[in-house]
């Protein structure tokens, strides 16, 4: 276990006696990227919070990097919060400049990898200029810039995606992907579950201060299978046996089996009746679907 | 530590940028400046052409005959003329400036007659002096030895020693600057650790408010973050303080050549080492109180009441500055000089008058590092907490419940 950069053991953190995160673990290694998902108010932003030593935990243990809130750890991690901000009356690079400088790093290297980030996301033309001078998306992008500017071996994202725009959209997944390439760890922590499909290897969700979920994305959607297939064919398949239920799904029909049918078997059963058949799928739930039915479980 | 002194760099720099800050440091001096210049302008106006250092020129005419000597007084030439009329054309010509003439009858009746051009409220002091030292000299002249002359030239020089309890002599301070003095330094150390305590609310209000806090701590401890930001917004607040001292010294240097009273005061090297105490001492007691305080407001404008509250026992020795100053042993200014929240201003004010003990000094400084030890360690506690609380504000129960706990 000695590879992971983040190990979260049994932490538990309490606030005003209530449970905020009760009995947490994961670990998340190099040159991966986790997704971190569960509803608002689950206890996502307090984890990481307890992550970045920002808070400490009541219970469990954290190790970033091998070791627990020793000085020198917030130099290598870099975090991007989902309550946004930077000094409005400062310019970009002496902002930039700045908050580099906590993470350990001289000014002229910080102004050199700043002016390049800056030149990559287009907006060389603006690093004079005050924050307050530049729109809500421009500002983000310069804060995901400040979060990546020290070179940090982990990088934690909270909504990273909310309110861009499509072209700092795709941005701002070139540069996760690129960490994720370069071996750092990368926690992704979103609502929006077709960024974690897209972008994660693992995932892991939390509801009410607890893990629900937590795997590859492949082991989380077959244990949600709901054992159905989709098929589209030129003619109605009719009764088969096994089959409980249908339902239409866009331009598909989906069948419902007992347990007792694999799918295999049904394939045969409809080559043997000589029906074309133009799709057979086994139906995966979205990462939506799952994050909806595991609260509504919940409740 | 090396991060400490990234954020004291940082908030000093940031301060020194800051437009009230500027405005605030170098108002002072021109203030006094200001004052300098408007004082000789209200000299001049009211000295009028008679300036002292412009020689008058007064003609006489003497009926009597025995006024000849002592022509050349300070400030003015006295210009003899065998007849009226020739004095009366000098004027109209403006060869001099006025003219007096003594008649036959002078010895016994004492009176003179005086003709000017000038409108006047009433007769000039300077002119009474000259023409009253004239005519006494000529007078005593070949009458009494030239020692008892020059006494009566100049007949007293008044030195005043101010006794203490004991008998023994207390050191000579003029009255106008005895009062200015105090009171100079109590303004100007109520303000400069105002300033800086509300500029380290302000600074914590603003990154609480854009959120950049949360970025910051998880690049440094809380710790940190509060130290550097009360050592570089303090340093900022020592440089206002030494550039308000070194002006008083330069402008005392300067403005006592034009007004003597200025000249008496000297800064007392040992009041300055004390004040230096006192003026760290309440930084960091109202610093500490600003920065939790505003680590629990979620924003800056909701602070401000609380903030003028916070201020108000601090600014009470300066309203009651005349009760400090006019009894500064007295039972009110001690009881002032050892609350914590007055007591560097009030100290201020005794010490710069020389009213308070060494003991008194001592206690006084012990009471006020007591109490800061105990707000630094509440505004710690409570700054780690609030800081990343951007919703409500908390109940004052609430936070006396946690430090309680704490």
């Amino acid at each position: 276990m000695g590879t992971s950069t983040v190990e979260v053991s049994g932490v538990s953190k309490f606030f005003r006696g209530n449970a905020a995160v009760s009995d947490v673990s994961f670990c998340v290694q190099r040159g991966e990227i986790l997704g971190m998902l569960g509803p608002n108010g689950a206890g996502k932003t307090t984890t990481i919070r307890m992550m970045m030593d920002i808070i400490k935990p009541d219970r469990g243990e954290i190790r970033v990097f091998g070791e627990t809130a020793k000085e020198g750890i917030k130099d290598r991690v870099g975090y991007l919060p989902e309550e946004r901000g930077l000094y409005r009356k400062i310019s970009v690079i002496e902002s930039l400049v700045y908050l580099a400088a906590l993470k350990g790093v001289k000014a002229n290297l910080a102004r050199d990898r700043a002016t390049r980030l800056l030149e990559r996301a287009d907006m060389l033309q603006h690093k004079d200029k005050k924050i307050q001078e530049l729109s809500r998306g421009m500002g983000q992008i310069i804060q995901s810039i400040a979060t990546i500017l020290h070179d940090p071996e982990l990088v934690v994202l909270d909504e990273p995606f909310s309110g861009l725009d499509p072209i700092n959209t795709e941005l701002l997944k070139e540069f996760i992907l690129e960490l994720r390439d370069q071996g750092k760890a990368v926690i992704l922590s979103t609502h929006m579950m077709n960024q974690i499909e897209e972008l994660c290897d693992r995932a892991l969700m939390i509801n009410k201060g607890r893990i629900v979920l937590y795997g590859s994305l492949d082991e989380i959607k077959s244990k949600f299978r709901n054992n159905s297939v989709l098929l589209k064919c030129d003619t109605s398949p009719g009764e088969i046996p096994g089959v409980v239920d249908t339902r239409m799904r866009g331009k598909s029909l989906e069948l419902f089996l007992d347990g007792r049918v694999s799918p295999q078997e049904l394939l045969s059963i409809l080559v043997d009746r000589g029906i074309g058949v133009e799709r057979f799928e086994v139906s995966t739930p979205s990462l939506n679907e799952i994050f909806i039915q595991v609260v509504k479980e919940e409740r | 530590m090396r991060k400490t002194a990234i954020i004291l760099r940082h908030e000093f720099r940031q301060t020194l940028r800051r437009k009230a800050f500027i405005l605030i440091t170098v108002g002072f001096p021109l203030v006094l400046m200001l004052g300098y210049g408007t004082y000789q302008g209200v000299q001049h106006w009211s000295q009028g052409d008679a300036d002292e250092t412009e020689i008058s020129r007064i003609g006489y005419v003497d009926h009597d005959g025995r006024f000849g000597e002592y022509r050349n007084q300070d400030g003015a030439a006295f210009v003899l003329y065998d007849r009226e009329e020739a004095a009366r054309d000098a004027l109209l010509d403006g060869g001099i400036d006025e003219y007096f003439v003594i008649p036959e009858d002078y010895v016994s009746e004492g009176g003179v007659y005086r003709y000017t051009m000038e409108r006047e409220m009433e007769l000039p002091g300077s002119v009474w002096r000259r023409t009253r030292d004239f005519l006494l000299l000529n007078l005593l002249a070949g009458e009494i030895s030239p020692e008892m002359m020059e006494r009566v030239r100049q007949p007293v020089w008044i030195d005043t020693t101010r006794l203490d309890e004991e008998g023994g002599a207390a050191p000579a301070q003029d009255e106008a600057t005895k009062f200015l003095l105090p009171f100079v330094f109590g303004v100007l150390f109520m303000f400069s650790i105002l300033f800086s305590a509300s500029s380290l609310f302000d600074s914590v209000t603003e990154e609480k408010e854009n959120r950049v806090i949360e970025v910051l701590l998880s690049s440094v401890s809380s710790r940190q973050l509060l130290l550097g930001k009360v050592l570089g917004l303090g340093v900022a607040g020592f440089l206002q303080m030494a550039v308000w001292l070194a002006s008083i010294k330069l402008f005392t240097e300067f403005a006592s050549v034009n007004i003597p009273a200025l000249s008496e005061i000297s800064i007392d090297l040992g009041i300055l080492a004390w004040g230096m105490a006192y003026f760290v001492l309440g930084y960091v007691l109202f610093a500490s109180v600003y920065a939790g305080l505003g680590s629990i407001v979620p924003a800056a404008k909701e602070g401000q009441a609380l903030t003028f509250a916070v201020a108000a026992p601090a600014m009470l020795p300066l309203s009651l500055n005349w009760f400090i100053i006019s009894n500064p042993e007295g039972v009110f200014a001690r009881v002032l000089s050892f609350l914590p929240p007055t007591a560097p201003t009030a100290s201020m004010m005794r010490l710069s008058v020389d009213a308070m003990s060494p003991w008194e000094v001592v206690l006084s400084l012990a009471i006020l590092a007591g109490s800061v030890s105990l707000t630094v360690w509440a505004s710690a506690k409570v700054f780690r907490t609030y800081l990343l609380m951007y919703g409500q504000r908390p109940a004052l129960r609430e936070i006396a419940r946690y430090l309680r706990e704490a």
